[in-house]
C-alpha cells in the first residue's frame, strides 16, 4: 500500500462524496428550475393572455375588415394601402412626433426643479416636493378641465395675467395655430414631478468626492455641473427621456379630454392614438384602426431601439 | 415598453373580445321572464321609464322589466360590444344616425309582420319618423318621442334695443337685421350664437335654402349644391359680421351657456332644451317657430323609437313590451314629465302645457314643414368629419365654399363604401 493508493481510495472517496453532493444538488437545481417556473407562471400568464394574446389578435384583426358586430373578413393588405393613403395620419403621425419630441424640453426643467429641491439646508422641502408632485397623481380628467378654464380665451386666469401687462391673449386651446404648444405645456406641467424624483435620486447618488476632487483641480460650479453631475446623472436621463417618448407617443386622454367634435383646433392636434379611437370606436372601422395601432407599435419599438443604440454615445454608468 | 403600450395598442382587439357583461338573464322561473330595457337619459326620463316599467308589470304580470341605464357618451360603444358578443339588451332606445347601421347588420328585429298581426295603427306616429325606422321596407322601431328646433330669444336683450320679438313671419332678413341690433360689444352681448352644430343650426338653414344634406336615395352628398353651401354662408356671414361670437370664443364657452347667460340674444335650438331654458334663473327666454330662408319654412325633426334586439330570447314578450312602449298610455306618461314630446298623436297638448310660461306650441306648429333628420347606413362614418369640416368652414379666413366642396368629396367616398 503506497501513499499514493491511500491518496487514491481517499480522492476516490472524496470525488463520489462530491459527485454525490453535485447529484443532490442537481436535483435541487432541478426543482429550483421548476420552482423558478412556477413563480413566475402568474406573470407569464398575465401577460400572454392580457398582453401578448391581443397583441397577436391586433395584427390579425389588422388584416380583415370588420361588420359592427364583429364578423371579421381577410381583405390582406387593403388596411395599410388606405392608412399610408390617408392625408389625415400623415398629420395625426407628425402631431405625435411633435408632442414626443417637445416633451422632452420637460427634461432640463425637471433638472432644475430637482437640484433646487436637492439644495442642502432647503426649508420646507417635503411641501415642495408635494406640490411638484401632485399634478402626477391628479387624474388627467381634472387636469383637463382645470386647464381648460386657465386657457379660457374669454375669463381664463392666463389671459387676465396677460392683459395686466396689455397682450390681448388668444382662446389657446380653441385656436389651431396654438393648442398643440399649450397642451405640450400641460403635458411638461404633468410630467415635471416624476421626472424630478428621478433626478433627486440620481443626484444623490452621485459621490460628494468626486465634486471635491473636481474643486481641487479648479472646477467652478458651472464646470462642476456639466463635467461631474451631467454625465453621472444621464443614466437618469436616459430613462426619463425613453418614458417621455413613449408618453409623448401614446398622447391620448388630454387630446380627448380638450379636442371634442366642434373646436376648430381638432383637426390639427389629432395624434395617432387618438385618431385611432375616432376610427375605431366613433366611426366603426376596427381593422383600419388595428392596422394604425400596429403601424404605431412599430414605430414606437424602433424609436426605442434607436435610443437604446444610441445612449452608448453620451450614456455614462458610474 | 410599458404595459400601458400593449394596453392601448391593444384596446380595439380586446373591446371586441368581450363580451358585454350584462345579458338578458333569460332564465324563465316559473313561467316569470325578465327583459332588459336600455335608454341614456335617466335625469329628464329615469322616473317615467321606471313607471312605464311598473305600469308594463302590473298589466302582463309574467314579464319583468330590468331597466338598464348607460349615459349617453358610452351607450353606443356598450351596445355595440354587447351586440357583437350577442348579449344586447331586449329592447332598447334607438336614434336616426344609428338606425341604419344596426338594422343593415341585422342586428334588429324586423316587426312589420306583428305590427300587422296585432293592427298597430302606425299613422298615430308623424310619418316622418315611422320612416326614419323602416328600412328597405321593413319596419324596426315604433317612435317613442321626436324633436324640432326653434328660435330661442332673450326678452330682456330684445327690450333693451327695442327690437320686436321674432314670430311666425320671420325671415332670414329678419333675424340678420335683429342680430345686428342687439349686438352690444361694449357688454359682450351678441345677436346670435352661429356654432357649427347640424341639427340645431346648420341643417335647419340649409333645408330653408333650399338644399339637401343627403340625397334621397343616399347615394350622394349634398354639400356641392350651391343651395346647400348658401345654408351654410348664412351662418357664416353673421360671424363674418361679428354679431356671434367666433367659434373658438363658443368651443371655450358653451354657447347653451352663453344663451343662459344673457351674453346671446338668439339661439336656435332644440325642444329638448326647454326644461333647461325654463328653469334658469334669471333668464327671461321665449320660443319661435324657425324663420323662413329663400325657400320657405324648415326645421329638422328628428324623434327616438324603442326596438328589439335580434338574438332576444323572447321575442314574443319583447313585442308586447314594445307594443306598450308605444302607447297611448306609455306616451302620456312620457308627456306628463315634460321631459320630451311624445310621438303618439294627440298627446303633443300636454306637453306644451307642462311648461306653460313657454311657447312651446311653437314647436308643434311647425310640423308641416318638418324635414327628417339626414342619415344613411353608416351615418357615423361621415357625419363624424362632417362637423370637423363645417367647424373649419365657419372659422376665420376659411372659404365656405371650398370647404364644404371639399367635404362632398370624403362624404361621397364615404357613401360608396355603404353595401
Amino acid at each position: 500500500m503506497s501513499a499514493g493508493e491511500v491518496g487514491t481510495v481517499e480522492r476516490a472517496a472524496v470525488t463520489g462524496r462530491v459527485a454525490a453532493r453535485r447529484a443532490r444538488r442537481r436535483g435541487l437545481r432541478d426543482r429550483e428550475w421548476l420552482w423558478g417556473y412556477a413563480m413566475i407562471a402568474p406573470l407569464v400568464l398575465g401577460l400572454g393572455v392580457f398582453y401578448l394574446w391581443p397583441v397577436a389578435q391586433s395584427v390579425y384583426y389588422s388584416f380583415t375588415e370588420w361588420t359592427l358586430f364583429g364578423d371579421a373578413t381577410w381583405v390582406g393588405l387593403r388596411n395599410y394601402e388606405r392608412l399610408f393613403a390617408d392625408p389625415a395620419n400623415a398629420k395625426a403621425l407628425k402631431n405625435t412626433f411633435l408632442y414626443g419630441g417637445l416633451s422632452l424640453l420637460g427634461i432640463p426643467l425637471s433638472i432644475g426643479v430637482a437640484a433646487l429641491l436637492s439644495t442642502r439646508g432647503l426649508k420646507l422641502v417635503s411641501f415642495y416636493r408635494t406640490l411638484y408632485f401632485l399634478p402626477v397623481v391628479t387624474m388627467p380628467a381634472a387636469v383637463a378641465m382645470i386647464w381648460s378654464w386657465l386657457y379660457n380665451g374669454d375669463y381664463g386666469l392666463i389671459n387676465y395675467l396677460l392683459s395686466l401687462v396689455g397682450i390681448r391673449g388668444t382662446s389657446w386651446i380653441a385656436n389651431p395655430s396654438t393648442a398643440l404648444y399649450a397642451i405640450v405645456a400641460v403635458g411638461i406641467w404633468t410630467q415635471i414631478g416624476y421626472n424630478a424624483v428621478i433626478f433627486m435620486a440620481g443626484l444623490q447618488s452621485i459621490p460628494d468626492q468626486l465634486y471635491e476632487a473636481a474643486a481641487l483641480d479648479g472646477a467652478g460650479r458651472v464646470r462642476q455641473f456639466f463635467k461631474v453631475t451631467l454625465p453621472l446623472l444621464s443614466p437618469s436621463v436616459f430613462f426619463v427621456s425613453v418614458l417621455g417618448v413613449i408618453n409623448g407617443l401614446q398622447m391620448f386622454d388630454l387630446i380627448y379630454l380638450l379636442f371634442r367634435r366642434g373646436n376648430p383646433a381638432r383637426e390639427e392636434t389629432q395624434t395617432v392614438v387618438s385618431l385611432f379611437f375616432t376610427r375605431a370606436f366613433e366611426e366603426g372601422a376596427k381593422g383600419y384602426a388595428a392596422a394604425m395601432a400596429v403601424v404605431l407599435m412599430v414605430i414606437t419599438l424602433a424609436l426605442t431601439v434607436v435610443q437604446f443604440r444610441m445612449q452608448k454615445r453620451w450614456v455614462h454608468y458610474a | 415598453m410599458t404595459g400601458k403600450t400593449w394596453a392601448l395598442v391593444c384596446a380595439g382587439a380586446l373591446v371586441a373580445g368581450l363580451a358585454g357583461c350584462s345579458s338578458s338573464d333569460g332564465g324563465a322561473s316559473g313561467g316569470k321572464v325578465t327583459l332588459t330595457y336600455a335608454y341614456w337619459d335617466n335625469e329628464n326620463q329615469g322616473a317615467a321609464m321606471t313607471k312605464i316599467a311598473q305600469e308594463f308589470t302590473r298589466t302582463h304580470p309574467n314579464i319583468e322589466v330590468k331597466l338598464q341605464f348607460t349615459p349617453n357618451k358610452e351607450y353606443w360603444t356598450k351596445l355595440q360590444t354587447a351586440a357583437a358578443g350577442g348579449t344586447a339588451p331586449d329592447v332598447f332606445w334607438m336614434n336616426g344616425p344609428r338606425i341604419g347601421l344596426y338594422a343593415s347588420q341585422g342586428a334588429l328585429l324586423p316587426i312589420s309582420d306583428q305590427v300587422a298581426r296585432d293592427k298597430v295603427d302606425m299613422g298615430k306616429y308623424p310619418k316622418s319618423l315611422v320612416d326614419l325606422y323602416t328600412l328597405d321596407g321593413k319596419r324596426y322601431g315604433i317612435p317613442k318621442d321626436f324633436d324640432t328646433i326653434g328660435l330661442w330669444y332673450n326678452k330682456d336683450l330684445f327690450d333693451a334695443a327695442k327690437v320686436k320679438y321674432p314670430d311666425a313671419s320671420w325671415t332670414w332678413d329678419d333675424v340678420r337685421a335683429a342680430a345686428k341690433r342687439l349686438t352690444d360689444p361694449a357688454k359682450g352681448v351678441h345677436g346670435i350664437g352661429a356654432m357649427a352644430w347640424p341639427q340645431e343650426l346648420y341643417y335647419n338653414t340649409i333645408f330653408q335654402a333650399g338644399g339637401y344634406v343627403i340625397s334621397d336615395d343616399k347615394k350622394k352628398s349634398g354639400y356641392d349644391d350651391p343651395a346647400t353651401i348658401e345654408g351654410l354662408r348664412f351662418w357664416k356671414d353673421l360671424l363674418d359680421q361679428k354679431v356671434s361670437p367666433t367659434v373658438q370664443q363658443m368651443t371655450d364657452n358653451d354657447p347653451i351657456e352663453m344663451f343662459k347667460s344673457g351674453k346671446l340674444a338668439m339661439w336656435y335650438d332644440g325642444s329638448y332644451d326647454a326644461p333647461q331654458y325654463a328653469r334658469t334663473e334669471g333668464l327671461d327666454a321665449d320660443v319661435a317657430p324657425l324663420p323662413a330662408g329663400p325657400k320657405g319654412k324648415a326645421t329638422v325633426i328628428h324623434g327616438l323609437a324603442n326596438v328589439i334586439y335580434a338574438k332576444t330570447e323572447h321575442p314574443r314578450e319583447a313585442w308586447e313590451f314594445l307594443k306598450f312602449l308605444g302607447s297611448e298610455q306609455a306616451n302620456k306618461i312620457q308627456a306628463e314629465s315634460g321631459a320630451v314630446i311624445p310621438a303618439y298623436e294627440g298627446l303633443q297638448d300636454s306637453w306644451v302645457k307642462s311648461m306653460p310660461e313657454l311657447n312651446l306650441r311653437a314647436f308643434i306648429d311647425q310640423l308641416p314643414d318638418a324635414r327628417p333628420y339626414p342619415v344613411s347606413k353608416n351615418t357615423a362614418a361621415w357625419s363624424a368629419p362632417e362637423v370637423d369640416a363645417i367647424t373649419k368652414a365657419f372659422s376665420d379666413g376659411q372659404d365656405v365654399e371650398a370647404v364644404a366642396k371639399q367635404f362632398a368629396a370624403t362624404m361621397n367616398a364615404a357613401l360608396s363604401q355603404e353595401k
